[in-house]
């Protein structure tokens, strides 16, 4: 089986104005299917434009990167497009949820993009809500939920395409620590009983007590053992 | 839920703007249906209107007669249409009671001229042209004195008598004519110039009046005074008027209304697309985030283009719809309030679909910049800006 996320050499340099803001210098990096890897490091360190280049967000300005057996240099914004609605499921900090769609709808936004029937679109929407849990909610608008919930709501919107990787930048950043752990256990139980390779960057180390294994970023580099040399 | 009810469920992101915006975008479109089928209606009038014909008589006396030989002369002119001519003939019909005018015409001209008359029945004109001693006459003389197609109507010559001594002019009804079906106010009874120029006494080759039409109504004045121009030193001095006067100063209103219309509509649908374009512009201000998190999930650059443009879209074409369809449903009413002032006033069904492909354009034009700013959204920079 080949790797999740492949990285050899992976630069990434800003254009600021006249001024090159180089934020990832030569990351290599290896994931293999089914891990749940938590990304660490201080503010700054470049994780969220890492975590970007590997759901296929932005572009890299140097070396490789293949994610899911599709290297992603040089693709166009087009086909990168249909890469992620296919391949990656992505979780934010701020849930990032459509506030005028009821959950049931926010959920069903990917399938949008897909050639399934209105009926079974809305049977996937619903199978994933009750993944999360949240089945009785379906016809809850955001605002008139909980963060949690509403995290949830998002972690089932990143299901229910059923993508194989799952990118979550600070997914329970805005929670309070038992809600956190709730969403941590929901993390963990996709990875383990639904295989989802899960990348999560997170500030909190109570956070990456969940995870598999921890990497650690600084200045744009990867500083622990796990890295490839 | 499908992509139009994405696009429709952010439409009302917004109740209460979506709504004032829908009422505005509604009330401009009402007032183009209406100002529409009002000018409409105007166009009508001046079409039935003699208001582009000219009347050329004698200077000093309607009854000084004018040589045949001006005819050329006049055609000549720069927005002259074409001419024809009339001449007051007199004459009685069994008793000096029953008046009514007799001219001398040339068929086919005159109903050029005329083109507002309809000759009855078909194939009159032609026999009237053919016929020497043919005549036509308005429906309600024919109804006044109860005269058929093919009858021999007698007129004593009271001012002319024919050249063989006699005073009887016999005629043969060949048909009658009348406007939109009606009588005139003021019936004519006509029959051919040749006949009379050639069995006259006396007064061959003259003319009462000109009536002559002009490509351009706004030239009445100009070409009037050439025409008086030309005979001004001639044995035959002429004065040329509208055929009615107050026709052609109601025409030119009707033109500074048209004027009106357009300066009205022009400057509601530059409100309508500034401020709709700007509430479009700031909707989708609020909305960078949200695109960015579709694009995410994998909509194309091109898939969220559409997705905003179509929000302009279908806000406009409903309320054109909406606009023109309440014009359409109060037109009938109006019309009868209206009755009198115009023709007729009618919302079509060419203006709803005029309004429709209008407000379609209005859409594309707010939505066109938003739109794009969508498209060229990168991901990346959406987050960290939001
Ligand atoms: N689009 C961008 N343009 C310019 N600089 C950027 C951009 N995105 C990130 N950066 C810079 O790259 C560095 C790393 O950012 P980021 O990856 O968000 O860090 P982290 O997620 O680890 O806090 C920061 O200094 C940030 O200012
Ligand atoms: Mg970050």
């Amino acid at each position: 089986m080949t790797a999740a996320v492949v990285c050899r050499g992976l630069e990434k340099t800003y254009v600021k104005g006249r001024e090159q803001v180089p934020v990832l210098t030569g990351i290599n990096l290896e994931i293999e299917q089914g891990d749940f890897l938590a990304l660490m490091g201080p503010s700054g360190s470049g994780k969220t434009t890492l975590l970007n280049l590997i759901g296929g967000l932005d572009h890299p300005t140097g070396g490789e990167i293949e994610v899911e057996g599709q290297s992603l240099g040089g693709m166009s914004n087009k086909a990168l497009a249909r890469w992620r609605s296919e391949n990656v499921g992505f979780i934010f900090q701020f849930y990032n949820l459509l506030p005028v769609l009821n959950a049931q709808r926010n959920v069903e936004l990917p399938l949008l993009l897909t050639k399934l029937s209105r009926k079974q679109r809305q049977a996937n929407a619903e199978t994933a809500l009750e993944i999360v849990g949240l089945a009785d909610r379906a016809r809850h608008k955001p605002g008139e939920l909980s963060g949690g919930q509403q995290q949830r709501v998002a972690i089932a919107r990143a299901l229910v395409a059923d993508p194989r990787l799952m990118v979550c930048d600070e997914p329970t950043g805005d929670l309070d620590r038992d809600t956190a752990d709730e969403i941590l256990e929901l993390l963990q139980m996709l990875n383990a009983d639904h295989g989802k390779t899960i990348i999560m960057v997170t500030h909190d180390p109570r956070a990456a007590d969940h995870a598999k294994r921890t990497l650690h970023m600084d200045k744009g580099k990867l500083v622990t053992a796990g890295a490839l040399a | 839920m499908s992509l139009l009810g994405l696009v429709w469920a952010n439409l009302f992101r917004k109740r209460t703007r979506t709504v004032l915006t829908l009422l505005s975008v509604m009330i401009a479109f009402l007032l183009f249906a209406l100002l529409q089928a009002v000018s409409v209606a105007f166009d009508g009038g001046v079409e039935v209107d003699g208001t582009n014909r000219l009347v050329v008589g004698g200077k000093y006396s309607q009854i000084d007669q004018l040589p045949y030989s001006q005819k050329q002369q006049i055609l000549s002119l720069d927005g002259v249409d074409k001419i024809t001519h009339t001449s007051w003939f007199g004459g009685e019909y069994q008793d000096p009671k029953n008046f009514f005018a007799k001219f001398p015409v040339d068929p086919e001209s005159y109903f050029e001229v005329y083109s507002e008359l309809d000759l009855e029945p078909a194939g009159a004109l032609e026999r009237f042209a053919r016929e020497r001693t043919a005549a036509v006459v308005d429906i309600s003389l024919a109804q006044e004195y109860g005269w058929e197609v093919g009858d021999v109507i007698p007129i004593q010559g009271t001012i002319y008598p024919k050249n063989d001594g006699t005073r009887l002019w016999e005629f043969e009804l060949v048909g009658t004519f009348s406007e939109n079906g009606e009588g005139s106010d003021f019936p004519l009874f006509l029959f051919h110039f040749e006949y009379f120029n050639e069995a006259t006494l006396f007064g061959a080759d003259q003319v009462g009046n000109w009536t002559l039409t002009i490509d351009d109504v706004e030239r009445a004045d100009e070409i009037a005074n050439q025409i008086d121009a030309l005979f001004e030193n001639s044995s035959d001095p002429t004065r040329t008027t509208t055929e009615d006067e107050a026709n052609r100063q109601f025409a030119r209103q009707l033109g500074d209304m048209g004027f009106i219309t357009t300066m009205i509509m022009s400057a509601v649908f530059f409100t309508i697309i500034l401020l709709t374009g700007n509430t479009m512009s700031q909707a989708l201000r609020e909305r960078i985030p949200e695109l960015a998190v579709l694009k995410t999930l994998g909509f194309t650059d091109s898939t969220v283009l559409f997705l905003v443009l179509g929000e302009a879209l279908i806000l406009c074409v409903l309320g054109g719809a909406l606009g023109a369809g309440l014009a359409m449903f109060m037109g009938p009413g109006m019309s009868a309030a209206l009755e009198g002032v115009f023709g007729s006033f009618e919302v079509t069904p060419d203006i709803f679909v005029i309004a429709l492909g209008l407000s379609a354009a209005v859409g594309l034009l707010i939505g066109l910049l938003p739109a794009l700013t969508a498209q060229r959204l990168a991901i990346v920079d959406a987050f960290r800006r939001g």
